[in-house]
């Protein structure tokens, strides 16, 4: 067990590095952008003597390694700055839009994890029979659409039939069962397009195990096939299946800009693609770093996962 | 008194599937077995052997079929039976011990777990009886303590262990026939007595019928009751053991008994500087010595074979004379001059020198390249041979190894057999012109009757190129064919050292003693001897 922590902290250390690599190409690509932020705010009215007072109110004067460590030295206190075009610090400002991300995606996990680990399991269990075939096809078309199209799909089906609302509208006083019910069709988007992924993996790990001669060992023991998938294949492919669910969950939270634009969902995506608009470039920085770190967080614990697994790793000799 | 018969199988036909054609595997083979009998199957690798002994638990590989023939089996047509009866039988009255323990048992579970699997799912005992039975068992197994190894995880139990625990695994639901599909064939020798004798005992105890698969005849004699001999699907004979041993009626029996018979008398010691010295090299992988202070020296024109279990540092000797692995301490002589550790600081001269033969050849050959690639590459290489003078070369390498040049020397691998492709690791070595070959385990992978083809071509190429061989085996067999001087390794040291037939005659050490003595003969007695002898049998 010791070495189980202590594989954490090295990855925790390892992710910081990441993450600390990542804020430096954050800050530095920020950089690039063209425009000058000053003059953003300004607007018409700028003069050079407000420009210019401007700009050594908000620092833009100092080199940019001084803005570099002045960001992180904020960051690092949980103060992300404030955000340009609202004036709003903005940690207050991404503090709800993430709530809103994480029910999202965690809302999509839901519907999207069981459902593709059951349809891995039986389609390599009934692999090449016709609910095989079908469970590829159908996985395969819902991923070759793109989000917008899959999203405006299901608000023509299940919107227009006044099932469920095409847009979400939440605030403080909105309950969890509301939460639910109209972020369905978000969550059901999302849900069709990380499903194929997780489901191919799952099958291809088993199928992968299959061949293996403790497979054969437990047919003429006189299993059953069922059996044979869940206790003897399934605990020795979870270290794939684990990291591409690992990796979707990332994708939950990190790439729904697109299906939070369209249900006018108001996530960090949407928050994002706004900023980025506006060049509200602290609020861009702030954000890109959230969703280095749900990477980072999510990796981690996809290999501490896949660690506990293995009894190899986890049972030395 | 007549037995009580058990398995019946008539005229079994089962075809396997390569590309869209169906070929026969097995072709019409009749077996009787009866009631705690054991019967030998015995033939070279493609004979059907494991074939036959899967389809009598009606069972089929992916890829494979039974397509003609009857299985009874205490009167249920396993043919005709409905997959899930045959299901209920498997594990419960048929099991199966594989070939690797290793690979056949779930590494993501404990010992335990799986041997209570059996017993549980088939509803024979529940789990906490199926616990005291497995701790049971494992003891008549004379595994080392008992009541805690079923709480181990596979990776964490040695292999010849592992097997007696599949062994007991299989007991598990006390079956009426058990399929042991070469059970020792990937163990030492001195760990395969104990799993042989555990095995026969165990089987003996329960009045368990089994099928007893393997390739080696002396294992069989001490196992079985009666003998059935396959050659490529088809029975060749079928009589009990001990007129099978004293006289084969069959030509091809006959030839597989007197596959040991190559042998080469040694030749006299060799004066004179050796062609490499081995000189007090210690060396090991992290903070491990794998070597400890190993000495020893290979002389032009002799074969030194060095013997020992797996583990005891064989491959790690090779690995530092070619380079690959630098020693902490002692050095590397070469015709007596010092070579340098690395091989990357070797010339290539010194590289040329000093070829190796892999033991699995199919791993060795790039799949892709063609033979006069394979062949040429190295000739090419080291000698700067082009054009015509690279085609003659290889053309005459191949006809060194028998093969004809016209009709091979464009083939790929796959298109080869084993003992062919072990045929172009030697011709890909001799490219190079080297003054000395490390075989490792060169025939370990091929049929005897291959074996001997191959140690005969070894041995006539020696004598030819003048060359130095450093031979790596367990196989004692091979060492007493074709060896000048042997090297005993154990635990990463030299035990002894000698020339073979002074070390055959009157080993000093005991380890050595073991190891010649665990090697099977071909008599039906050999095993209770031995055992007597050890005074390890109850």
């Amino acid at each position: 067990m010791n070495e189980i922590w202590r594989m954490i902290g090295r990855r925790l250390l390892l992710g910081l590095l990441t993450l600390f690599v990542i804020s430096v190409v954050i800050f530095g690509a920020t950089e690039l952008l063209p425009g000058d932020l000053a003059r953003e705010l300004l607007g018409q009215s700028a003069t050079p003597e407000t420009l210019a007072a401007l700009r050594e109110q908000l620092g833009l004067n100092d080199p940019a390694p001084i803005r570099y460590l002045n960001w992180l030295w904020g960051v690092l206190h949980g103060d992300f700055g404030v955000s340009m075009a609202t004036k709003k610090p903005i940690a207050e400002l991404v503090g709800g839009r993430l709530g809103n991300t994480l029910f999202l995606a965690l809302y999509a996990a839901a519907l999207s994890v069981p459902l593709s680990l059951m349809l891995g399991v039986l389609a390599a269990l009934w692999r090449n029979s016709v609910f095989d075939r079908m469970s590829n096809a159908l996985a395969l078309t819902s991923i070759s659409f793109p989000e917008f199209f899959v999203a405006y799909i299901l608000i023509l089906w299940l919107a227009q039939t006044g099932l469920f609302p095409s847009m979400v509208r939440i605030t403080a006083s909105t309950t969890f069962s509301e939460r639910i019910y109209m972020g369905f069709l978000p969550a059901l988007t999302l849900t069709l397009v990380v499903t194929a992924h997780m489901m191919r993996m799952t099958r291809a790990a088993i199928i992968n195990l299959l061949a293996s001669p403790y497979i054969e060992m437990a047919r003429l023991k006189g299993m059953s096939p069922l059996r044979v998938v869940l206790r003897h294949a399934v605990p020795n492919a979870l270290a794939p299946i684990i990291n591409v669910v690992a990796l979707n969950l990332a994708y939950l939270i990190t790439g729904v800009v697109v299906v939070e634009v369209v249900f006018v969902y108001p996530g960090l995506g949407q928050l994002m693609v706004d900023a980025v608009t506006n060049r509200d470039i602290p609020v861009v920085q702030a954000i890109a770093l959230i969703f280095a770190s749900a990477y980072v967080l999510l990796n981690l614990v996809a290999d501490v996962l896949s660690t506990i697994t293995n009894p190899r790793l986890m049972h030395r000799r | 008194m007549e037995k009580q018969v058990l398995l019946t199988i008539r005229d079994l036909k089962i075809e396997g599937r390569s590309g869209d054609a169906w070929h026969q595997i097995v072709k019409g083979v009749d077996l009787t077995l009866h009631k705690g009998e054991v019967l030998g199957l015995i033939g070279e690798s493609g004979a059907g052997k494991s074939t036959l002994g899967l389809a009598a638990m009606g069972y089929a590989r992916d890829g494979c079929r039974i397509s003609g023939g009857s299985i009874d089996f205490d009167g249920i047509d396993l043919r005709a039976a409905p997959e899930a009866d045959r299901r209920a039988l498997r594990g419960k009255r048929i099991a199966y011990v594989a070939q690797s323990a290793a690979a056949s048992f779930n590494p993501a579970h404990k010992l335990i777990d799986q041997y209570c699997e059996g017993p549980v799912v088939h509803g024979v005992m529940p789990r906490e009886k199926a616990e005291a039975d497995a701790v049971e068992l494992y003891r008549r197994m004379r595994l080392p303590n008992p009541d805690e190894i079923g709480f181990r995880y596979p990776h964490q139990v040695s292999g010849g262990q592992l097997q007696r625990a599949m062994t007991a695994m299989a007991m598990s639901c006390r079956p009426d026939l058990i399929i042991f599909d070469e059970p020792t064939t990937a163990l030492d020798v001195t760990t395969q007595i104990e799993v042989l004798a555990a095995i026969r005992d165990i089987v003996r105890q329960f009045g368990t019928a089994a099928i007893y698969i393997t390739h080696d005849l002396a294992v069989v004699a001490q196992m079985a009751d009666r003998i059935k001999v396959l050659l490529r699907g088809d029975e060749v004979e079928e009589s009990d053991t001990r007129s099978m041993l004293a006289a084969p009626r069959e030509d091809y029996t006959r030839s597989l008994w007197a596959v040991r018979s190559f042998a080469r008398p040694a030749l006299p010691a060799a004066t004179g500087t050796p062609v490499v010295s081995v000189r007090n090299v210690t060396a090991g992988y992290g903070a491990v010595d794998v070597l400890k202070d190993v000495s020893f020296d290979i002389h032009a024109r002799r074969t030194v074979a060095v013997v020992g279990e797996s583990g005891s540092g064989k491959s790690t000797t090779a690995r530092v004379i070619t380079g690959l692995l630098p020693p902490r301490k002692g050095e590397i002589l070469f015709n007596g001059k010092p070579l340098p550790p690395s091989f990357k600081a070797r010339s290539r001269e010194e590289l040329r020198q000093c070829q190796m033969i892999y033991q699995m050849a199919d791993t060795a050959l790039n799949p892709k390249l063609r033979l006069r690639e394979l062949i040429g590459r190295p000739a090419e290489m080291y000698l700067g041979l082009k054009g015509r003078a690279l085609e003659t070369r290889i053309r005459d390498l191949l006809a060194l190894i028998e093969l004809e040049p016209d009709k091979y020397i464009d083939r790929l691998p796959s298109e080869l057999s084993g003992g062919q492709k072990q045929r172009i690791g030697i011709a890909r070595a001799l490219a190079a012109e080297p003054q000395m070959i490390i075989c490792d385990e060169v025939t370990s992978a091929l049929d005897q009757i291959v074996q001997e083809g191959i140690l005969k071509l070894l041995d006539r190429l020696q004598g030819e190129l003048n060359l130095a061989y450093m031979f790596i085996t367990h196989d004692l067999a091979t060492v007493k064919s074709i060896a000048d001087e042997v090297v005993v390794m154990q635990h990463g040291q030299v035990v002894e050292r000698g020339p073979k037939a002074e070390l055959f005659a009157a080993p000093k050490e005991d380890y050595t003693n073991l190891l010649l003595s665990s090697v099977p003969e071909m008599d039906l007695d050999w095993l209770n001897r031995l055992l007597a002898a050890r005074g390890e049998h109850a």
